[in-house]
């Protein structure tokens, strides 16, 4: 293995272009900029037209940003608002 | 009479019956739930495309019972249901359920079933901003087009509490779930665990208001019954009570505690007691078919045996019988009874006797309830005997006896079914009832009390008839006797001071015999004086005969020379004198 993941693998669940799940995306684009500059890719995947992909990834609330890759699997969910919990959450940045 | 007015008020119903669908009209949309006796309560069952909010504590079967439902929903009513958990995985839940015999599995493979299991994992999920529970709403969507549910159930939402933090957004999110529900038009089950003052947990019930039924298990002297109540229900009549239910093999069941009316088929056909002799005491001549008979009495005075007498009769007229003993294993039972004569097994062998013995601690009276209910339904006997129903007061109060009794009485009278109960009351002085027969004694149709007269350094059995409802009967205490033969009763013997029993019946019997020999002596006596009296009468009779026939001999005699006397005279007459 690699001791640093290659990619990070990021999955955000939405459900059509709300102003949350827009504000959401704009938000782990740009942290993602920040942090993981080449390192990631981000999916999107609106429920409203794929809707049995909500069971797999146990999703409940939207817009929720999953971590698919490095492993354990991660879920933030909400507009991603708060850098510091979304970085946390993502365990990009250790908890100070 | 009794035909006359049951007709009457057969076609009573009758004349109601077809302004029903005048009434239905107004009715209240209703989903049945399938779970037995839940509807009767609800009148119908679950408010159709509203949510339905089920609380109660844990292990009191709220999941069972929305399981049932849609279960039922699938297999009964052809109503495609979507389960969603979200505190068990649905493996598990198919496991579980599968001992009740619902095969999840088989359901969801025939697609009419989706069980989705939501899990909601507090240390895997980070809050961050505003957000909604489309994903929810998404998933709960799909789950009901994909099998085109009409059925929900979402076990227990209030799991959502624990995964997130935002109660705020929770809270409105649920609102607009329900509201999402109805719009939907779903029949929906949302459980809830108890809170400690409210309802649920959460409030849920500022939610779902349409239909809350609140689940118990409550455990009273060591036993354990669990109960059911409907709190509210809009738009619908409902029972208020707290009925208890049972969970066993094949589900929920829920028993009304009394049933709403008294309008149980009548039969004027009559059934013979099986013990000779006391029939007789009946005027009709027995019992009436369905009725429900009590036999009381201290310990050891025949009540078992009289029921075994009655089992047996009714077998010998291939009556399907049931017998339920809560004191003696059917072994000794049958030894017992082949001791007087009654060969059971015989009535075993053929199909005709069933019987179940089982200490009443062995479960809550519900479940005996319950076995009855199942017994009846599958071995349709025609008669059942309970021996004694006194023993259940160990298991419950006098109020929960009561209630149950009432339950089982109603229970087989709807069936048409005799019944006969023995009841061991304390032995007391006067002949006031005790507390376990006051307690069935007013439910009973025919009550024979069987009692020990005691008396000078002996005991005896007698038998009475307390009452008969709709049947004269003697009023008389039959004094019985057990031998090897079996009962027999003993015609009545009046002594001085009343009916005499045992050796004063014998001594009054010898003394009579005594009586009736001096008696017969006397009278053959009197017999032969007549007889010599007679003779002596004929004697003096023929002596007088023969002083008479002597006189009228002598007279004849005198007649005859008087004649010959004139003739010679005549003859001697001269000629010439009349010249």
């Amino acid at each position: 293995m690699i001791k640093q993941p290659a990619e990070w693998q990021l999955l955000l669940y939405i459900a059509g272009q709300t102003p949350k799940s827009i504000k959401a995306l704009s938000n782990i684009k740009k942290y993602a900029e920040i942090h993981l500059e080449g390192k990631y890719s981000i999916e999107i995947i609106d429920l409203l037209e794929s809707p049995q992909l909500a069971e797999g990834d146990q999703i409940l609330a939207v817009p929720t940003l999953v971590r698919r890759f490095p492993e354990p699997i991660r879920k933030i969910i909400g507009d991603l608002s708060n850098e510091e919990r979304v970085l946390v959450g993502l365990n990009i940045k250790p908890i100070k | 009479m009794f035909n006359y007015f049951h007709k009457k008020n057969q076609t009573g119903v009758r004349k109601i019956k077809p302004s029903k669908p005048q009434d239905e009209k107004f009715s209240f949309p209703k989903t049945p739930t399938g779970v037995e006796g839940l509807d009767e309560i609800t009148d119908g069952g679950f408010p159709k495309g509203r949510p339905t909010l089920i609380c109660g504590g844990a292990g009191c079967g709220k999941t069972l019972l929305s399981m049932q439902f849609l279960i039922k929903g699938i297999t009964d009513f052809s109503e495609h249901g979507v389960f969603m958990s979200f505190e068990e995985p649905s493996k598990d839940l198919s496991l579980n359920v599968k001992s009740l015999g619902f095969d999840l599995d088989k359901l969801k493979a025939e697609k009419k079933l989706v069980v989705d299991y939501v899990r909601v994992e507090r240390s895997e999920i980070e809050e961050t901003g505003e957000y909604d529970l489309e994903g929810l709403f998404i998933r709960l969507n799909h789950a009901i087009d994909s099998v085109n549910a009409k059925r929900v159930v979402l076990d227990t939402i209030e799991s959502l509490f624990a995964g997130l933090d935002n109660q705020a957004i929770l809270r409105a999110e649920l609102r607009r779930l329900f509201h999402w529900l109805k719009e939907k038009g779903v029949t929906a089950i949302i459980t809830g665990e108890r809170g400690e003052a409210t309802l649920t947990r959460q409030g849920l019930e500022e939610y779902v208001s349409d239909c809350v039924i609140i689940l118990d298990h409550r455990v009273i002297e060591q036993v354990s019954t669990r109960r059911l109540r409907i709190i509210k229900y809009r738009g619908s009549t409902h029972g208020t009570n707290e009925y208890p239910f049972l969970i066993d093999e094949d589900g929920i069941s829920v028993l009304p505690i009394t049933s709403l009316k008294l309008n149980n088929e009548v039969s004027s056909e009559l059934v013979s007691t099986g013990v000779p002799g006391l029939d007789t005491m009946f005027v009709g001549g027995g019992f009436y078919r369905g009725s429900n008979i009590l036999i009381s009495g201290t310990a050891g005075t025949a009540k078992t045996t009289i029921a075994c007498y009655f089992a047996n009769e009714q077998c010998k007229k291939h009556e399907k019988t049931v017998f339920f003993a809560f004191e003696e294993s059917p072994q000794q039972l049958i030894r017992n009874m082949k001791s007087i004569g009654i060969d059971l097994e015989k009535h075993i062998d053929k199909g005709l006797l069933q019987i179940h013995a089982s200490r009443p601690s062995l479960n809550g009276l519900e479940l005996h309830l319950l076995t009855l209910r199942k017994l009846i339904k599958d071995f349709k006997p025609t008669t059942v005997i309970l021996d004694p129903i006194s023993n259940l007061i160990t298991v419950g109060n006098e109020n929960e006896v009561r209630s149950m009794l009432v339950r089982l009485i109603d229970m087989l009278k709807a069936n048409n079914i005799t019944a006969l109960f023995t009841s061991l009351n304390k032995q007391n002085d006067n002949l006031r009832p005790d507390l376990a027969e006051e307690s069935v004694s007013s439910l009973v149709d025919t009550w024979i009390t069987v009692r020990d007269m005691e008396g000078i350094g002996e005991r005896n059995r007698g038998i009475f008839i307390v009452k008969s409802r709709g049947m004269g009967h003697s009023n008389q205490v039959r004094e019985f006797v057990i031998g090897s033969k079996g009962i027999e009763l003993l015609d009545v013997e009046f002594g001085p001071e009343g009916i005499l029993t045992g050796a004063a019946r014998k001594s009054n019997q010898l003394q009579r015999t005594v009586k009736a020999m001096k008696l017969q002596s006397d009278l053959d006596r009197k017999d032969r004086e007549i007889d010599r009296k007679r003779k002596v009468l004929e004697a003096n009779i023929a002596a007088l005969k023969n002083e008479f026939e002597s006189v009228v001999e002598e007279l004849g005699i005198l007649k005859a020379t008087e004649d010959l006397h004139s003739k010679i005279m005549i003859e001697n007459t001269p000629k010439t004198k009349k010249k």
